[in-house]
C-alpha cells in the first residue's frame, strides 16, 4: 500500500509540476531571448509579465478547434497526444531525488530512449495526416532527422552505462558520487546535447517546423488545443533532455548544501538556459547537413567513444 | 567548432548590454518636430483662419479623406464653410501640407488616435483647428498677398508697390 501510494503521489506530483513547468517555460524562453536580443519580452501581464502564462492559455484553450476538411481525421487528432504521452511516460523513470520518482526500472536509459523514439511518430504522423504540402513537408524532414540522431543519441549514453555499470538511472546518478560524468564522458554529452537538440525540434534543429520555409511545418494545421500540445510537448521534451542530460552526466539530484530536489531543479534550468541559448545563437542548417553532420561525424565520434571508454574501464577494472 | 563557441560567447555578452526597447506608455520617444501626424489647422497671427479654401489639400490628398466648401465673408475672405478629414483613410503622407499655399494644413508629432469606434476618427473642422500659427509663426497669407480684402487695399501688402495707374503709363 504505501509503495504503491508514494508512487501515486510522485506520479501526480511529477505530471503537475512538469506540465505547470512547460507551461512557465514558454515565459522563461521569450524572457530569456529577449535579454539576449536586448528586448524586456512579455512583462505586462502581472508581475514580470508572468501572467501572460496564464492568458496564453486561456487563449489556446478558447480557440476554434479546427480540423481541415482535406485532413485524415483519426489520425490528425491521435497525433498530437502522441508526443504528450511519450514524452510525459518518460518522466516516469526520471529520478528526482532519493525515494521520489515515479518508478525505477533497470532499463531505465533504454525506456526513454524507445520513448523518445516514439515520439518522432507523432510529428510524421501529424506531417503526414494533414494534408498539406507544407506538413508533409515538415513531417518528411522530421523521419530524416530521426534517422540522423537516434542512433548516435543511444550510442552517446553508451559510455555512461559502460561507466556506471547499469542502465537504472538512480544507480547512474549514484555513480557520479566521486565526480560527474561531464568530464570523462565530455564526447558523449555533446553528441547527446545534438541529439537532444534535434530530438525536441529545437532551434537550430527544427527542420520540421521551419518557421521561415514551411509556414509552421509539421502543425500548419493545426489550431487550439492540439497545437498547444504540440506546443507543450516541445516544452516537455526540452525539460525532460535537460533532466536527463543532468542525470546523465550531471550527477542529477548530487549535490552540497542544498536539497536535492533543488540541485536537480537547478541543473535542469542552466541547460534549459542553454538550450535557450541555442536558439538565439544558432542558424538552422539544411536537412542533408544534419544527416551528413550526423553519419559522417557524430555517428563514429560516438562509436570510438564508446570503445575507448569500454577499453579503459577494462583495462582499469577487468572483465 | 571555435566559431560556434564564439558565437555562443557573442550571444551571451548580450545579457548585460542595456535594452533597446523604449517602455512606450511610460517613456516616450522625443519626436521630431517635423514628424507627420494629426492633422491640424492653424491660425495666422492675428487670429484668424488660415484656411483659404483653395482645395488643393483635398486635390493632392491620395486617399481623398480630405472635404471641404469654400465660402467667402462679408469682407471678401475666402474661408472653408466646412472642413473634414477621415482619419480613418488618412495615410498621414503630408501631400496636403505640401500642397497648401496658405501653411494653413500641418501635420504635427502626435500619433496617438486610437479609437474605439470609427465615426470617431471623422474630425471637422472645430477638431481640426488650433489657436495658433503652428509651425510658422511670422506668416499671414493676407498681409503678403495681392488680393484686396476688407480693410487691405490692393498696394497695402507688405513689399508690395502700389498699383500702377495704367492710364498714366502711355509711352
Amino acid at each position: 500500500m504505501t509503495e504503491t501510494a508514494r508512487a501515486l503521489w510522485s506520479l501526480g506530483g511529477i505530471v503537475l509540476a512538469v506540465l505547470s513547468l512547460a507551461a512557465g517555460l514558454i515565459w522563461v524562453e521569450r524572457r530569456l531571448l529577449a535579454v539576449w536580443q536586448e528586448r524586456y519580452g512579455p512583462n505586462r501581464v502581472g508581475p514580470l509579465g508572468l501572467g501572460q502564462v496564464l492568458a496564453d492559455t486561456v487563449k489556446l484553450l478558447f480557440k476554434e478547434d479546427w480540423i481541415p476538411p482535406f485532413a485524415d481525421r483519426p489520425v490528425f487528432v491521435l497525433a498530437p497526444t502522441i508526443v504528450m504521452i511519450t514524452v510525459l511516460t518518460s518522466f516516469a523513470v526520471v529520478p528526482v531525488a532519493p525515494g521520489i520518482g515515479v518508478v525505477d526500472l533497470n532499463v531505465g536509459v533504454l525506456f526513454v530512449l524507445a520513448m523518445s523514439s516514439l515520439g518522432a511518430y507523432s510529428v510524421v504522423l501529424a506531417g503526414w495526416s494533414s494534408n498539406s504540402k507544407y506538413s508533409l513537408l515538415g513531417g518528411l524532414r522530421a523521419a530524416s532527422q530521426m534517422i540522423s540522431y537516434e542512433v548516435f543519441m543511444g550510442l552517446a549514453l553508451m559510455g555512461v552505462v559502460v561507466l556506471a555499470g547499469s542502465f537504472d538511472l538512480r544507480r547512474i546518478v549514484e555513480a557520479q558520487r566521486d565526480g560527474w560524468f561531464c568530464g570523462p564522458q565530455l564526447l558523449g554529452l555533446v553528441a547527446f546535447l545534438v541529439a537532444g537538440l534535434a530530438e525536441t525540434h529545437r532551434l537550430p534543429f527544427d527542420l520540421p517546423e521551419a518557421e521561415s520555409e514551411l509556414v509552421a511545418g509539421f502543425h500548419s494545421e493545426y489550431s487550439g488545443m492540439k497545437f498547444g500540445m504540440f506546443f507543450v510537448g516541445e516544452y516537455l521534451g526540452v525539460i525532460l533532455i535537460s533532466a536527463l542530460t543532468t542525470t546523465l552526466f550531471f550527477g542529477g539530484w548530487l549535490g552540497p548544501w542544498l536539497p536535492p530536489v533543488v540541485w536537480l531543479l537547478l541543473k535542469t534550468f542552466v541547460l534549459i538556459a542553454f538550450f535557450v541559448l541555442c536558439r538565439a545563437t544558432l542558424p538552422r542548417p539544411r536537412f542533408d547537413q544534419l544527416t551528413g553532420y550526423a553519419w559522417k561525424w557524430l555517428l563514429p565520434l560516438t562509436l570510438v567513444n564508446l570503445a575507448v571508454t569500454g577499453a579503459i574501464r577494462l583495462a582499469l577494472e577487468g572483465p | 567548432m571555435i566559431s560556434l563557441l564564439r558565437s555562443f560567447w557573442r550571444v551571451l555578452r548580450h545579457t548585460f548590454a542595456p535594452r533597446d526597447t523604449v517602455q512606450y506608455p511610460e517613456e516616450r520617444r522625443r519626436l521630431a518636430a517635423r514628424w507627420r501626424g494629426r492633422i491640424i489647422l492653424s491660425r495666422d497671427p492675428d487670429g484668424e483662419e488660415r484656411c483659404v479654401g483653395c482645395y488643393l489639400c483635398a486635390a493632392a490628398c491620395p486617399v481623398d479623406c480630405i472635404a471641404l466648401q469654400a465660402t467667402e465673408d462679408e469682407h471678401g475672405r475666402r474661408y472653408p464653410e466646412f472642413f473634414r478629414i477621415n482619419f480613418s483613410r488618412c495615410i498621414l503622407c503630408g501631400f496636403c501640407e505640401e500642397a497648401c499655399p496658405t501653411y494653413a494644413i500641418q501635420l504635427t508629432p502626435d500619433f496617438e488616435m486610437g479609437e474605439t469606434r470609427r465615426e470617431n476618427l471623422i474630425y471637422e473642422k472645430e477638431d481640426l483647428l488650433i489657436d495658433g500659427p503652428g509651425k510658422y509663426p511670422g506668416y499671414n497669407f493676407y498681409r503678403v498677398a495681392g488680393l484686396a480684402i476688407g480693410g487691405k487695399d490692393k498696394g497695402e501688402a507688405r513689399c508690395e508697390a502700389p498699383p500702377v495707374d495704367v492710364r498714366k503709363l502711355m509711352p
